[in-house]
């Protein structure tokens, strides 16, 4: 329809004429971002609604009895910890990944090894939660007590050493296996975008093949590897059940990794609390959430500021 | 060749001469090295008292540093740099293999003991201990996500679309502000908003698979968004202008060019949003609960749902504690195979419908 | 181009058929009970009920409530019945707002939320029926240690962290014949807001005022130390740790060994008799409606046939219903729930123990009373 419409146009007015097609396709990409706009709208009329009576209330009658702040403070601690630990641990470790993937693995086995990191994502984060506790867990006991011993100079490692494992550094470690699939996917899909030009004219200047990633391909990838990292720790961040699981929570805040009291994560504190929840109790496991938003509001932001210092090397801008 | 290079590092060592002479590891050597650093590791962790973790450690570090020097003493900083980094990048490779193994492993090893056709046939209803099978709740996954996909990619991929081909402005620097939010809403609110929504709208007793699916796309929409959006970003710009100029109009540009070209990524994207939200099991606890038999209708009544299933066995199991947890890790485990299959699939899609490029 | 939507096709049709071919054969074990010769119940004499009956509420009453609703639908395999074990605050909330017929809750409703229950109730009564009793067992994994006694002071001690080794003196003068290794004891108590806890707080706050000072709580009310999700996450950490003790439903225990408690200068230990039997000896709570039989557990019994550490877990709706599906299905349910062949089927499936004939007789006259109007 469009077709038979277009050659009857005189070329010099293209900007000005607007095709049905194209004026149905743009108002479908405009409203579907609107759409987002005004669920996201929802979720945070709801949240703010249902937190309203915590935030309100006086200090007593928040779930321990010292009001709101000092109830979501070692949760928010918890959750940054968590999620910092999962981050520093997945980010280096997804980007050689991608790395080894598109430029180092033998050519045939690449798109196979790609398949196997994904599978990373494809298990359902109960099964991280149990694998957590029941292996790995265990597995870092020694671990512990070694950093115990040797380390405790370090405030993170103060100790004394949980004897079941199950603390924060378990499940940063956990964490960063479960965002380490989501990284390094999307740090592999841009590695291999990087313009083959570049990387050719590189490697025809005689540099390595390291030199070459450095030159071509990490600036290209680099905002690209950004917007992983966030969605990373997005998940990082939000994350319930696997934490729910393995972390020993329920402590003050501390940055202590390695004891058995842990402060908990905000999310796993909603998950544990909200079934046997009722009145304030609700009111107040939903203002820990809203804080929850407000911070992925932060770090987001400060993402986007990190990215947009640079120049993009988008196609498209 | 090998021989005479080898001779020839000794000669000009102490004082490089003025000619640069390209100087080369045989071809086996970085191996070769790495090999004895192994088997340094492995004697070192012998004299501290065995065990395979402190050999596999001990050995990679020593294997990359031999490797490091080895190379820097023959062919210069440049090549010991590029072979760091290329032991380097093995490693992470290495170190993600061991997470995946271990929970491979475990969720195979308990998993398959009930991996059977009556898990495959059978529901709940009305099982009592052991047998019984997880039919309801594969369903009622593949139901849900399915119609969490049909709801959230066409809204995803049309956002990421706006984003990177017609957004301008404020609404978009909104959005793309506001998707990075979104990514950040726990799994549990995503399920109280759809709880919440549903109730508002169609009363108190109301409860549908649609629930659990709207939930799923509150957490899967960001990231459809996200991956989308980088992915077209990278569609290079002279193949729209290639197409504009041939007269061709702008949606059409993007429906026959972009995205093809795109296709790889795009899928690689949706699948990864379809594994987030497959294994979510606090959304859709609160809005489709938990039922013991089948309900094939998203639209009226309770369902049941793997992760939810698998949940349950393992948390709350009776007496026959044995056949609840086989049940579970069962759960797990097609879980799994369901997203590797989707992940497969992903892959025919992008090999079938990708444009050959030069890469 | 053509043969790549032929492709497309071809793999979506494929995808297609193949769901549609596992939706079409249906679950093997659901085939014949919409005819009603499913005949699970032994009689086969299946009752003209049909709609829909919807309960929510304590997620511990889950496995018992897959055996009751196994054995209602035997009988009635017309009715869809669901339980959301969605946790206790929940179902009150749901029986409240009047989205579930009738609510689990390992809590009576507390007054306030008892005049909104007979508000929904159209005005009229409300019933609370303690249906399911678990044992809460102290556990602990001891190497060498197969009995273990303990009286209430020592328990408290233990879980406030006065008492951190298995030689204490304290452990010692309770069982005077063991031998008690120096482990370290690394007490382990639940992370979630639970009945259990609430329940082992209670017992601990009454039986040992003087060691246990914190108010009982769904919460653990002491800061720090190692916690674990849910009952399965406890038992999981328990087992895996030497030197550990908890507390759980006493079925769930397993090798571990489960601790004998001081009640009236003996020993008891964690049997289903004698969790029935301090449920039956309670006294019922005050100011509470004719059918209303929440009771308030006698922690401090002195009768060494009773176990003082028990979850009651009660079953809560409404006398009157207003349309005569929803009363006929609730009065059938409950009827089926206390009586003998129900409580044994989830006796068997969740471990938990039986009500007493007593305890029978009293519910079947608030069962005798539901009614439509």
């Amino acid at each position: 329809m469009t077709a038979t419409k277009a050659p009857t146009e005189p070329p010099s007015q293209q900007r000005v004429v607007r095709r049905p097609g194209d004026r149905v396709f743009a108002g479908a990409a405009r409203g579907s971002g609107i759409f987002i706009l005004l669920v996201l709208a929802g979720v945070a009329a709801f949240l703010i609604s249902e937190a309203l009576p915590a935030l309100t209330a006086s200090s007593e009658e928040i779930p321990g009895g010292e009001g709101l702040g000092s109830y979501v403070w070692p949760l928010i601690v918890g959750t940054l910890l968590g999620a910092v630990i999962a981050l520093v641990v997945a980010t280096p470790l997804a980007v050689g990944i991608a790395l080894y993937i598109t430029y180092y693995a033998p050519r045939r086995i690449a798109a196979a090894m790609g398949y196997v990191i994904d599978l990373l994502a494809a298990i359902p984060s109960v099964v991280y939660g149990f694998w957590g506790l029941a292996v790995l867990a265990p597995k870092l006991v020694p671990f512990h007590q070694w950093t115990a011993d040797n380390l405790s100079w370090i405030p993170l490692f103060a100790g004394p050493a949980s004897a079941s494992g199950r603390t924060m550094l378990t499940v940063g470690l956990v964490l960063a296996v479960m965002i380490l699939p989501i990284i390094s996917a999307i740090a592999r899909e841009v590695f291999s975008q990087a313009p083959a030009l570049h990387r050719e004219a590189a490697l025809a200047l005689g540099a390595t093949r390291w030199e070459m990633i450095k030159m071509a391909v990490l600036p290209y990838g680099k905002s690209g590897v950004i917007a992983g990292a966030m969605l990373g720790l997005g998940r990082a961040l939000g994350e319930t059940m696997a934490v729910a699981i393995i972390l020993s929570g329920g402590g003050a805040a501390t940055i202590n990794l390695i004891t058995s009291s842990n402060p908990s994560t905000i999310a796993s504190n909603i998950a544990l609390r909200f079934p046997e929840a009722t009145g304030l109790g609700v009111n107040t496991l939903i203002a820990s959430g809203l804080v929850l938003f407000v911070i992925t509001l932060a770090v987001n932001m400060l993402a986007r500021w990190v990215v947009n210092r640079r120049a993009d090397f988008s196609g498209a801008n | 060749m090998s021989t005479d290079t080898q001779s020839a590092p000794q000669l000009s060592a102490p004082q490089p001469g003025p000619v640069r002479v390209e100087r080369r590891l045989p071809r086996f050597a970085p191996l070769g090295l790495f090999v004895l650093g192994i088997v340094l590791g492995a004697a070192l962790s012998a004299a501290t008292g065995f065990s395979v973790t402190s050999t596999v450690v001990y050995g990679v570090v020593l294997g990359t540093l031999l490797v490091y020097v080895g190379t820097r003493a023959v062919e210069g900083r440049r090549k010991a740099t590029d072979r760091l980094v290329t032991c380097l990048v093995t490693t992470a490779f290495g170190i993600a293999m061991i997470p995946l193994i271990s929970l491979v492993y475990t969720v195979l090893d308990k998993g398959l003991a009930r991996f059977d056709g009556d898990f495959f046939g059978m529901s709940m209803f009305r099982i009592v201990g052991e047998g019984g099978g997880a039919y309801h709740a594969i369903l009622g996954t593949l139901i849900i996500t399915l119609v969490a996909t049909i709801i959230s990619v066409p809204i995803g991929l049309f956002t990421a679309i706006y984003l990177v081909e017609y957004g301008t402005g404020r609404l978009k620097k909104a959005i793309t502000f506001f998707v990075d939010v979104m990514t950040g809403i726990p799994s549990i609110v995503a399920g109280l908003f759809a709880f919440a929504l549903f109730t508002l709208l169609f009363g108190n007793d109301f409860r549908a698979g649609i629930m659990g699916a709207v939930a799923l796309s509150v957490l899967m929409i960001p990231v459809v968004v996200r991956s989308c959006e980088e992915v077209l970003k990278l569609v290079p710009n002279e193949l729209r202008e290639a197409s504009y100029a041939l007269g061709v109009p702008k949606w059409r540009t993007v429906v026959k060019v972009v995205l093809p070209t795109a296709i790889a990524g795009l899928g690689t994207g949706i699948t990864l949003s379809v594994a987030r939200v497959v294994g979510e099991t606090a959304p859709l606890l609160i809005t489709v609960g938990l039922i013991t038999g089948t309900n094939l209708n998203p639209f009226d009544g309770r369902m049941a749902t793997l992760p939810v299933f698998a949940f349950y066995q393992l948390t709350q199991p009776g007496t026959a504690t044995q056949a609840f947890l086989d049940r579970a890790w069962t759960a797990a485990l097609v879980l799994i195979i369901f997203v590797m299959a989707l992940n497969i699939l992903a892959r025919l899609i992008s090999r079938f419908f990708a444009p050959k490029t030069g890469r | 181009m053509k043969l790549r939507n032929g492709t497309r096709t071809l793999a979506l049709s494929t995808a297609l058929a193949a769901t549609l071919a596992l939706a079409a054969c249906g679950a093997d074990n659901e085939s014949d009970s919409g005819s009603g010769g499913g005949g699970g119940g032994g009689g086969g004499e299946t009752q003209e009920l049909s709609g829909a009956l919807a309960g929510a509420g304590a997620s511990s009453q889950q496995a018992a409530m897959e055996a009751w609703q196994a054995g209602f639908q035997g009988e009635y395999p017309d009715v869809q019945f669901s339980y959301d074990p969605a946790g206790s605050g929940a179902g009150r909330e749901q029986f409240i707002a009047g989205t579930t017929a009738f609510a689990g809750s390992d809590a009576a409703l507390d007054e306030e939320e008892l005049a909104q229950a007979q508000e929904r109730c159209g005005g009229g009564e409300v019933f609370e029926l303690p249906n399911y009793i678990s044992p809460i067992a102290v556990m602990y994994n001891l190497e060498g240690v197969d009995e273990l006694n303990l009286s209430p002071a020592t328990i408290a001690g233990i879980f406030s962290g006065a008492i951190t080794t298995w030689n204490d003196p304290a452990i010692a003068a309770d069982n005077p014949d063991a031998t008690l290794p120096g482990t370290a004891i690394t007490p382990v108590h639940r992370g979630d807001d639970s009945g259990t806890t609430d329940n082992f707080t209670d017992y601990l706050f009454q039986a040992a005022p003087d060691v246990w000072t914190s108010e009982p709580d769904g919460e653990w009310p002491l800061e720090g130390g190692e916690a674990a999700n849910g009952t399965s996450g406890v038992v999981e950490v328990v087992t895996s740790t030497d030197g550990a003790i908890t507390y759980a439903d006493a079925s769930r225990a397993g090798e571990l060994g489960v601790a004998n408690i001081a009640v009236g200068g003996e020993f008891v230990a964690p049997t289903p008799e004698a969790a029935a039997a301090v449920v039956e000896n309670s006294p019922a709570l005050e100011g509470r409606g004719e059918y209303d039989f929440a009771i308030e557990l006698n922690r401090l019994t002195e009768s060494a046939e009773e176990y003082p550490i028990v979850l009651v877990s009660y079953h809560i709706g409404c006398i009157q219903y207003d349309d005569q599906e929803a009363a006929d299905n609730v009065k059938a349910f409950m009827e089926y729930v206390i009586s003998e062949d129900g409580q044994a089927a989830a006796a068997e499936n969740a471990g938990n123990a039986e009500i007493s004939d007593t305890l029978r007789e009293q519910a079947q006259t608030a069962v005798d009373a539901i009614t439509a109007g």
